[in-house]
């Protein structure tokens, strides 16, 4: 089997200007924020996010990674909207895709089936396809069987990804990724709808141990789907793990309250974002 | 039922008025967003709609014991709101006479004045299963005539989307701080339903920014019995449903 792990910074070295990048987890739970910290240091711009939002949005916003954002939401989950993203918006510095949750799945749906679109009626009569020329509709080729007619539906594209970000709880040197959490998110399409995956987990463990902590039912994500696995203990902080951690509230607070001038953004950057990862846990540690 | 016997008070009401939403619905998902509404979704299962299935407010089915029945992450969500098994209470920053509602973004959404939270699942919800609304704030500003954008789908921009849209497409009640209202009307206009008690109907067409259908006769929103009100001791003994409404 190959070994595929690697680091944040060699993962973070593979993306370019431009690039669409799609973010697994939702909310504020189990995000990848190891590899979102690295990118807020890194050069890299214009990058499109796809991404059921949380701070990693919040954040490549306020660091001016972001050309434009595909979401449904933007939430920090005990703090609804995420303040971050919102002063992005309301400044018009980020364009934005809007979809439906729903709409969001088929269009990952679509990109790892490797078809254009995948009809739905969702999203008929809303602002998501009447306001935005990105979506269209499509005349079904099918009589409905009681009315006799053709129905129009939603064609909603695949949201094709250059690379995909994960975090799971555990995974193998090869890129064999688990859940143990109670929900896995979209984190399997994310890497099935990308050219690349990368996955950080809270600990690499042989593959031999991997259902030791979960039953076959948590091992979705096969190393079919991944070019990249890195050990990143906490590396979901301050949005949840679980069941290796809650997420750390008081900290998200902190991180919110830095949305609320220029100054209070300068100081939460300089003591959370101008350090390595290393450095960052030992912080957080230490408290 | 009998009558209450010690003072009922707003946020009981509207407790009772949400559980009255999912009346005759059976076993599908009952799925209220909101302290109120999740507090009258409860209240509806514990008494007149057993069979109602409900989630823990994450990824499990829990039954009125709290045990798990099923797992229910959010892609078999998704499946249960495609399939039609679901009935859902969402809350709106806008709402417009035929039930359009918005909570994705005040002002123009391609640049907004305020970014509020995005089209989440309401387009998705609204064109598939039954869906309701709490409004804990009943005032001109979210009762608008047209709003913002439109997230939720109403009636009107249903029936213009063709047929594929409203084949499953049904707004049942919008319940607020001060009142019921409904859509039976011809045109699926709104309709004031009931008023709270200490509510008259006059408050309720001075607090909405649009006309509203009026009958001649507005009935009183019935008031919980004394059963009720001990189950709702029991479901909220921390008195959070009383934070939702003005004056509690």
């Amino acid at each position: 089997m190959p070994d595929k792990r690697t680091t944040v910074e060699e993962v973070v070295g593979e993306l370019r200007d431009g690039m669409t990048i799609g973010i697994g987890g939702w909310g504020s739970r189990r995000k990848p924020m190891a590899l979102v910290r690295a990118l807020c240091r890194s050069s890299v711009k214009d990058l499109t996010i796809v991404s059921y939002g949380g701070p990693d949005v919040g954040l490549l916003c306020a660091t001016g990674k972001v050309r434009k954002v595909v979401f449904a939401f933007v939430s920090l989950d005990s703090i609804p909207l995420e303040p971050h993203f919102r002063n992005a918006r309301q400044a018009g510095t980020v364009d934005a895709l809007e979809l439906d949750e729903g709409m969001f799945l088929l269009g990952l749906q679509a990109a790892a089936w490797r078809v254009p679109f995948l009809p739905t009626r969702v999203g008929l009569g809303s602002d998501v396809v009447a306001r935005q020329d990105e979506i269209r509709t499509v005349m079904s080729p099918y009589a409905d069987p009681e009315t006799g007619a053709a129905a129009e539906l939603v064609a909603m594209p695949a949201l094709r990804l250059d690379v995909a970000l994960v975090h799971q709880n555990r995974a193998d040197a090869a890129g064999n990724a688990q859940f143990l959490g109670p929900d896995l998110y979209f984190d399997d399409l994310m890497c099935q709808a990308a050219k690349q995956a990368f996955v950080t987990c809270e600990r690499i463990v042989d593959t031999d141990d991997l259902l030791k902590e979960g039953s076959h039912h948590t091992l979705r994500i096969s190393r079919l789907w991944t070019d990249g696995v890195v050990e990143t203990p906490n590396g979901a902080h301050f949005t949840s793990c679980a069941p290796d951690y809650e997420r750390d509230e008081a900290f998200q607070r902190g991180y919110a309250a830095g949305a609320k001038s220029p100054e209070a953004w300068a100081e939460w950057r300089s003591a959370w974002l101008d350090l390595d990862e290393d450095g960052y846990q030992q912080k957080v540690t230490s408290g | 039922m009998t009558t209450p016997t010690i003072d009922v008070r707003r946020a009981d009401v509207c407790c009772v008025a949400i559980a009255e939403c999912f009346r005759g619905d059976g076993e599908i998902v009952a799925n209220p967003i909101g302290t109120i509404p999740r507090i009258g979704g409860l209240l509806a299962r514990l008494s007149f709609e057993p069979d109602l299935v409900m989630t823990d407010g994450e990824a499990m089915f829990t039954n009125a014991d709290g045990a798990v029945e099923a797992w229910n992450p959010y892609r078999t969500m998704f499946d249960v709101v495609w399939s039609g098994r679901r009935h859902v209470i969402m809350g709106g920053s806008q709402i417009d006479p035929y039930g359009n509602q918005n909570f994705a973004a005040i002002g123009d959404m391609k640049k907004p004045k305020a970014q509020l939270l995005g089209f989440r699942g309401a387009p998705g919800n609204t064109i598939n299963n039954v869906t309701s609304y709490w409004i804990p704030n009943h005032g001109p500003r979210v009762f608008v005539e047209g709003v913002d954008v439109v997230t939720g789908v109403g009636f009107d921009r249903a029936e213009a989307a063709g047929a594929a849209a409203t084949r499953y497409h049904g707004l049942r009640y919008v319940v607020t701080n001060l009142a019921v209202l409904d859509f039976e009307q011809p045109h699926h206009r709104m309709r004031l339903r009931s008023v709270h008690p200490g509510v008259t109907v006059d408050d309720v067409v001075q607090a909405t920014g649009f006309e509203l259908v009026v009958p001649a006769e507005v009935p009183t929103s019935r008031l919980p019995t004394d059963e009720e009100l001990a189950l709702l001791e029991r479901l909220d003994p921390q008195g959070a449903r009383f934070e939702e409404v003005p004056g509690g």
